[in-house]
């Protein structure tokens, strides 16, 4: 494994570390009457932002309130984040390549399984409304968008990963790229010696 | 006369006529020049560049305008009840209308100062006088909210008030109309004015802290009218200044009798030497008075009244070195002090001339005890002692100067009805303007500071006729703002303004606008009646008082449904508006209340008391359309009759109690 490539490693295991920290996920709203927007944000571990407003307005549509005890995901999501963090720099210090082939499947799959889960949810909110609600527009719903901007009645919902989320996809761009180039390296080092041979 | 001699003939005298009409000169409409418009122009959505406190008058409040816009922003209750935002009604607010002779709920409020720090505006603190009944308020510039209100005792008519030192050290409140002093010897015939009746001039210390005032010293002097005041500053700080009337000492007439002198005075006081005299315990402890204080309380959201019963005076007389008078030509009105605070203006209301008196040579005529005798025992300095010169034939009638920074003056003349520039240095006029009609106070940004921007300058008019639209026989008052920019003042804008505006003073807006606070924080509110959320929601009995703990937020009053209160019993509507979010109030009204509303900001508890005067069912809502479901934000609380035994019962949402619904 290159000297290079183990650098990143450990530097993005470190990365990661602040992840549990930060913000890893926005969403935005803006309406006529909130021309100062309000903001959602969500961490590893809770729910920032202006959650009560958020909370108050929705329950004109009738969406349930957000409450960080109702995600189980807070519970588990730092301790997923800090055995990436760990095995980033194991590996790194281990030098093991097909050990971080295997990382990088699990990262991969983490992602993915990450963005389900909050499409999920983002679905349910969207669509388990109180029939009792003040406001009913049949046909509507409200789920904000996975990634980008819809208009949801009165509100433009805007959602993006906070720099939690940035850091943590840098992590998996530059986990790509070492797991790229260590397979290439290895394979020209496995024709070389079968050449030698 | 044949048919063309007599068209020629016509047409001559038409032509003759429209001359005629030409020689007459243009009215106020032709004043505003091109690109006024351009100036005042604030977009939509953009921010005014100054914050302007205009005070009310006879309203008894203070109204906030935009700079150049002249929009209304806000008007702040003080001094009178204000049923739009409950001030007055609630229990809470109440005691800041507390006075000695009890709850008095209007006056008159005349001047506007902006707290100082190094002689300019820091922004913190407005401070208000209450004409009639003489206090000081001081409004919070967080809240733009009456935090605090002091009454003054020895006092009537608090006019050369509330001005303050270059530090905000010290308000001074100069009483209007000299009095016997407070208490029984004050039982005296009206025709021993010269004997019985004294001028008091109150000193309130200002915390630096938090603002809180306390009544400091008052000195005694011979009894005259004082109408202004102004501290000194720079190289005159130390000092104070307050322009008297009726040194002729008269009781009845005044309108007469109190325009004889041909020189009245100003009163030089020497505030550090009082503080002197002071800790050298040479004042006189005056103790079985009465006199308010009332603070407000941003946490508790809950005012309080205290009695204070003692003071402590400084006789002027009997005091060397603390008082002296400078002569100043007929009953002077303002007495202003220029930025460097060398230069003091004094505007004697009936005189031909402005005098401008040096503050050095002033001091040079007490060393070398240049007076002309004593008035009440206080020596006079030589008025050529104190003068630096005249400025002469400027107006009629002048009452305010302010200064632009560019070493001129601006004097407000109200018979002439016009505002005039005029050199410091040179004392030569170098412009006038009309104003729309007959201006008292006029206004600089930062004009009674180290520092004015001189920008503009506004003229707060007394009369104002043909410029608004009619409006039957009362007309609301005038502000103009001109731009003193140039070397001509340019008129840009008439506004109307509420009550009657006296002084006003400008703050650009950064100074002011981030600090605002934008909500109360529901988990600071230390109420004793606050209900932090629904579950604090509750009614309770205590003897012939009803209690309800309500909680508002969008868009519903929790409970909702209330039984059980009985004919005779004394309701507390104890509100919590819950919401956090800015901008989001919400009000309180209940049917047949002989009191006002409520308005409850996002945090605060308010209290409204009620007296039902019936049985009946009675509905309460929201006056504040707070949101889509606003018209739903309502509740019903029944009265019954005490013989019925009704069960006191609250809900919100489900129906108690279950079996007796239909
Ligand atoms: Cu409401």
């Amino acid at each position: 494994m290159s000297a290079v490539h183990r650098i990143l490693l450990i530097l993005s295991g470190l990365a990661l570390v602040a992840v549990i920290f930060l913000p890893i996920w926005r969403i935005e709203l803006d309406a006529a009457q909130y021309p100062e927007g309000l903001e959602l944000q969500i961490y590893s571990n809770k729910l920032a932002g202006q959650v009560d407003i958020i909370n108050g307005l929705n329950h004109y549509i009738g969406m349930k309130t957000l409450h960080a005890e109702d995600f189980i995901e807070f519970t588990v999501l730092p301790y997923i984040i800090l055995f990436f963090a760990l095995a980033f720099l194991f590996i790194g210090l281990l030098r093991n390549r097909k050990l971080l082939y295997g990382l990088f499947f699990c990262f991969l799959l983490f992602g993915i399984a990450a963005l389900v889960d909050f499409y999920i949810w983002e679905y349910n909110y969207g669509h388990q409304l109180d029939p009792n609600a003040p406001i009913k527009v049949p046909g509507m719903s409200y789920q904000p968008p996975l990634i980008g901007y819809k208009q949801l009645l009165n509100f433009g919902a805007y959602s993006i990963p906070d720099i939690g989320g940035w850091i943590f996809i840098l992590c998996g761009i530059i986990l790509a790229y070492c797991t790229v180039r260590e397979w290439q390296n290895n394979k020209t080092l496995k024709l070389k010696s079968y050449e030698k041979l | 006369m044949t048919f063309t001699k007599y068209i020629l003939t016509s047409l001559m005298a038409s032509a003759m006529l429209s001359t005629f009409h030409a020689c007459k000169p243009k009215g106020a409409g032709s004043a505003v020049s091109g690109d006024a418009a351009e100036k005042v122009y604030v977009a939509p959505g953009k921010y005014d560049e100054f914050y302007n406190f205009v005070s009310g008058g006879f309203s008894g409040q203070l109204s906030v305008y935009g700079l150049p816009s002249g929009r209304l922003l806000r008007v702040i209750p003080v001094f009178s009840l204000d049923p739009e935002k409950g001030w007055g009604f609630s229990e809470e607010t109440k005691p800041m209308l507390e006075t000695s002779h009890g709850n008095v709920p209007w006056d008159d409020l005349h001047h506007v100062q902006l707290s100082k720090t190094d002689g300019n505006y820091d922004g913190r603190w407005v401070f208000v006088n209450a004409n009639n009944t003489p206090r000081i308020a001081r409004i919070d510039l967080t809240t733009f909210r009456t935090a605090e209100v002091l009454e003054l005792p020895n006092s009537g008519g608090n006019h050369s008030s509330p001005y303050i030192t270059e530090n905000t050290e010290y308000v001074v409140a100069g009483t209007r109309f000299s009095v016997p002093l407070d208490g029984e010897s004050g039982d005296v015939p009206i025709n021993t004015f010269k004997k019985n009746f004294r001028g008091t001039l109150s000193f309130v210390s200002v915390s630096k802290d938090n603002g809180n005032m306390e009544l400091a010293f008052q000195i005694e002097t011979p009894g005259v009218n004082y109408d202004l005041s102004r501290a000194g500053k720079g190289t005159s700080h130390g000092w104070f200044f307050f322009s008297t009337y009726n040194t002729e000492q008269a009781n009845t007439l005044l309108e007469v009798n109190a325009s004889k002198n041909d020189k009245d005075f100003i009163l030089a006081v020497n505030w550090k030497k009082a503080e002197e005299y002071l800790k050298a315990g040479r004042g006189r402890k005056v103790t079985g008075l009465k006199y308010a204080h009332n603070t407000y309380d941003e946490k508790s959201h809950t005012a309080k009244t205290t009695f204070n019963t003692e003071t402590v005076v400084l006789k002027a007389e009997e005091l060397e070195g603390l008082c002296y008078y400078i002569p100043c030509p007929k009953s002077p009105h303002g007495v202003d002090v220029d930025p460097t605070g060398e230069y003091i203006v004094g505007s004697g209301k009936l005189a031909a001339v402005i005098p401008v008196f040096s503050f050095a040579k002033m001091q040079k005529a007490i060393q070398e005890k240049q007076f002309e005798g004593k008035f009440g025992g206080i020596p006079i300095i030589k008025y050529e002692s104190a003068l630096y010169g005249e400025v002469q034939k400027p107006g009629l009638g002048p009452l305010h100067t302010e200064f632009d920074g560019k070493g001129n003056a601006i004097t407000s003349f109200f018979v002439s009805s016009e505002l005039v520039k005029w050199n410091i240095k040179d004392l030569k006029v170098l412009d006038r303007t009309p104003t729309f009609y007959s201006t008292g106070h006029l206004m600089i940004p930062g004009g009674d500071t180290k520092n004015p921007d001189g920008k503009y300058v506004i003229a707060y008019n007394k009369i104002t006729k043909d410029r608004f639209l009619p409006t039957g026989p009362e007309l609301a008052q005038s502000a103009q703002l001109f731009d003193i920019s140039g070397d001509k003042m340019q008129l840009l804008l008439d506004f109307p303004t509420i009550g009657e505006p006296h002084y006003a003073q400008a703050i650009k807006a950064e100074k002011v606008k981030d600090k605002s606070v934008k909500i109360f924080k529901i988990e600071e509110n230390t109420s004793p009646y606050v209900a932090k959320g629904d579950k604090d929601a509750r009614v309770e009995r205590k003897g012939n008082q009803i209690h309800v703990y309500l909680t508002s937020i969008r868009s519903h009053f929790m409970p909702d449904n209330i039984e059980g209160v009985q004919l005779g019993d004394e309701v507390y509507f104890h509100v919590t508006n819950i919401e956090q979010d800015w901008d989001m109030p919400h009000g309180f009204a209940v049917k047949g209340a002989k009191n006002g509303e409520l308005l409850i900001m996002p945090g605060e508890t308010q209290t409204l008391k009620w007296i039902p005067d019936r049985v009946g069912v009675f509905p309460f809502y929201c006056t504040d359309f707070c949101s889509a479901l606003h018209q739903e934000m309502q509740g019903y609380i029944r009265i019954s009759k005490k013989e019925n035994n009704v069960p006191l019962i609250y809900s919100l949402g489900t129906n108690q109690p279950q079996e007796k619904t239909n």
